[in-house]
């Protein structure tokens, strides 16, 4: 049951980041939902093997410390300067999250779990983040804030990925984290590049290459 | 032997990365790509006995993809230190080491037996080729990687969740991790299907935007368009072969399941949409380069097109990804040159290049004649076989309008590229001190060598490797 209630925190978190319209905020979220996706990896075992701590301390140290860290000084390296408004405004967005969390409970109806995962929220949560990274990812002008929507697209894959914890390779598991870290940083090195050529990291600037 | 594969590119980029700036550095590049390839060929010549608990070997099909891009590199590699005594201001310890690591991750994509591993090899691919994008530091360029970086990594975010689903597929019927590609294959009957279809859509989206397929293209011309020919080619020709592969590796697990015919359907749609979405934007194309780009994903689409017909195209499309390679190769490297003495990649400004470059020039429009489908080169002889199976096979509708596109590109590109290459060269036009020399050369008339070679006859061997890679696509042991 308490998994249930960590699920529905992360897809409040989602809400929330929708909706917030601070960079160092909505960093600040994507760090909670990484901590959370720790603790639901030790929760979903009911006996704790040093391994299970270990994954569940590497996870949470990288989503919710070392990758807001790193993002969070991508952010003092820029300029203050206004939030340039989105493409789509934040109460659209509200209800478009929510339009995508029906869709998402819909989707997971058609996906049959195994015996011991029923009733739990892993599909759905885990669909729902996916579509507010998205979401993110699409109406927001901000570099940062682009990469915060791909890190918690990531996190609703990673969610998912945890129904097979139990039976996933360490060598796959430690190769899709080391790809994440390396990902985003070098997505910050491209922004602080963007910043220096631009002198501004809103990406609606980069609009030269068309046909 | 298999380590090798993926630790003689390592090593040759650490060597890069230690050495002095230079132009010595440079000459590594083409060493490390002919011991590569000697060693693809050593191992897929030579049977070895596989350990059931290896996580990398050698099969067919990544055999025959990974000869591919190696011969493919070779071309790029030999092509390199001419090219960088070019541009000695730039130094490019960087470049050399990404080249190499791309090499080393093709390696593991085309060796790896898990599809978590091969996951994280294509993962690694994007990353390593992300700073050769920004190769020419300038605004257009970090556009370009800004784009191609945020959203391939979108796109491999979605592979990874479909890789997932098919793991959970597995876990549900039955099958324990290591879920190696062989054994997933020998199961795939007992796996729920709404779990594989999930799956494989996510799958195809994902290496799907890697490949560059219509509607997930958008980062391909504006990547192709601000890189350096030779990243170009490594694009066109080396990171989509290998997206095309993993692409493969997953689809074959759905047609053990008896889910091929719900795949192919997607197969076919999604290259159909590709060739029209690339006909559409390569008419009046006003950018060189972009033109190439939109090829590009017009080829993609005649490997998803050629699959999803199934039967004796399989096979024509898994030959097409070598005829694309080296055509790609001849195109993206002549561009280079063409642009090069030009100054400039758009049309207006570039004409009559055959008289300025001889070789070059003529280089290219002989690419562009292969890349259009025309015999004698390689890509006829795949177009044909794909065409010939799909009207044969019963697919009149979709065989026509495959056929209808590629009439319509052929007109569309055409009359862009022939006004590049034929009359006068503009006198108000630029003219640099560019000069075709055979360190710039060599490479393409190799590479179209080889591709009217391959579209005349295709050794014994290499047809028994083919046939037997398109077994495997098509799910059999």
């Amino acid at each position: 049951m308490s998994i249930n209630l960590l699920l529905a925190a992360i897809m409040l978190i989602n809400f929330m980041l929708v909706a917030s319209s601070r960079v160092s905020k909505c960093i600040q979220l994507a760090a909670f939902q990484g901590g959370i996706l720790g603790l639901v990896l030790v929760l979903m075992h009911e006996r704790w093997t040093v391994l299970v701590l270990l994954m569940a301390m590497s996870t949470a140290a990288i989503k919710g410390i070392l990758i807001p860290y790193m993002l969070n000084r991508a952010q003092d390296r820029m300029k203050a300067q206004r939030e340039p408004e989105p493409y789509v405004g934040y109460t659209t967005s509200l209800v478009l999250a929510a339009v995508g969390t029906g869709l998402a409970f819909l989707l997971a109806r058609h996906l049959p779990l195994q015996a011991g995962n029923l009733g739990t929220l892993f599909v759905p949560a885990s669909i729902m983040a996916l579509f507010t990274g998205f979401l993110l990812l699409i109406t927001r002008k901000r570099a940062l804030l682009q990469v915060v929507g791909y890190l918690v697209l990531e996190n609703g894959v990673y969610l998912f990925s945890l129904l097979l914890v139990k039976e996933m390779p360490l060598l796959v598991e430690t190769g899709v984290l080391l790809d994440l870290v390396v990902g985003i940083a070098v997505m910050g090195i491209v922004i602080n590049h963007i910043q220096t050529a631009f002198d501004s990291q809103d990406t609606h600037r980069l609009a030269h290459l068309k046909d | 032997m298999i380590a090798a594969l993926i630790l003689l590119p390592l090593l040759a980029a650490l060597i890069v990365w230690f050495m002095k700036p230079g132009l010595r550095r440079a000459k590594v590049l083409p060493v490390a790509a002919v011991l590569h390839l000697a060693l693809v060929v050593i191992v897929l010549t030579r049977s070895f006995h596989l350990s059931p608990g290896a996580w990398f070997r050698l099969d067919p099909l990544g055999g025959w993809i990974l000869l591919v891009v190696s011969t493919l590199f070779t071309i790029c590699a030999s092509y390199a230190p001419a090219y960088l005594a070019l541009r000695q201001e730039r130094d490019f310890g960087i470049f050399g080491v990404c080249m190499l690591t791309f090499l080393a991750m093709a390696s593991v994509v085309a060796t790896s037996r898990h599809p978590g591993v091969l996951w994280v090899g294509m993962e690694a691919m994007t990353l390593t080729t992300t700073p050769l994008l920004y190769y020419n530091k300038n605004k257009r360029s970090l556009e370009a990687t800004w784009k191609y970086l945020l959203i391939c990594s979108v796109g491999m975010a979605l592979a990874l969740l479909g890789t997932f689903f098919v793991a959970y597929a597995a876990q549900l019927g039955g099958l324990h991790e290591p879920i190696y590609l062989d054994r997933l294959v020998d199961h795939a009957r007992a796996m729920p299907a709404p779990w594989l279809k999930a799956g494989f859509v996510l799958l195809l989206v994902g290496y799907g935007t890697k490949m560059g397929l219509a509607p997930m293209h958008t980062w391909k011309p504006d990547a192709y368009g601000e890189t350096p020919g030779i990243v170009g080619t490594i694009l066109a020709g080396g990171v989509t072969s290998m997206a095309f592969l993993s692409l493969m590796r997953m689809f074959s697990i759905l047609a053990a399941a008896g889910l091929g015919d719900f795949a192919r359907q997607l197969l076919v749609v999604m290259g159909l949409m590709s060739m029209a979405w690339a006909f559409v934007f390569m008419i009046r194309q006003g950018d060189l380069r972009r033109l190439l780009a939109y090829s590009s994903v017009e080829h993609m689409g005649i490997l998803a097109f050629g699959v999803g017909i199934g039967g004796k195209a399989t096979l024509f499309a898994l030959f097409h990804v070598a005829a694309n390679a080296l055509v790609k190769s001849v195109l993206f490297l002549g561009s280079g040159n063409i642009v090069r003495s030009f100054s400039s990649k758009n049309l207006a400004d570039v004409t009559g290049a055959i008289r300025r470059l001889p070789v070059s020039g003529w280089c290219f429009l002989l690419g562009f004649v292969a890349v259009v489908g025309s015999p004698p080169f390689a890509p006829f002889t795949s177009i044909f076989g794909i065409a010939s199976a799909a009207l044969g096979g019963g697919h009149i509708l979709t065989g026509t309008l495959f056929l209808g596109l590629l009439g319509g590109i052929f007109v569309a590109m055409g009359s862009v590229v022939l006004p590049v290459l034929q009359g006068n060269p503009n006198p108000n036009t630029v003219r640099t001190h560019y000069h075709d020399t055979a360190g710039l050369t060599a490479p393409l008339v190799g590479a179209l060598v080889l591709a009217l070679a391959l579209g005349l006859w295709l050794p014994g061997p290499l047809y028994s490797l083919l046939a037997k890679a398109a077994l495997l696509v098509e799910g059999h042991p």
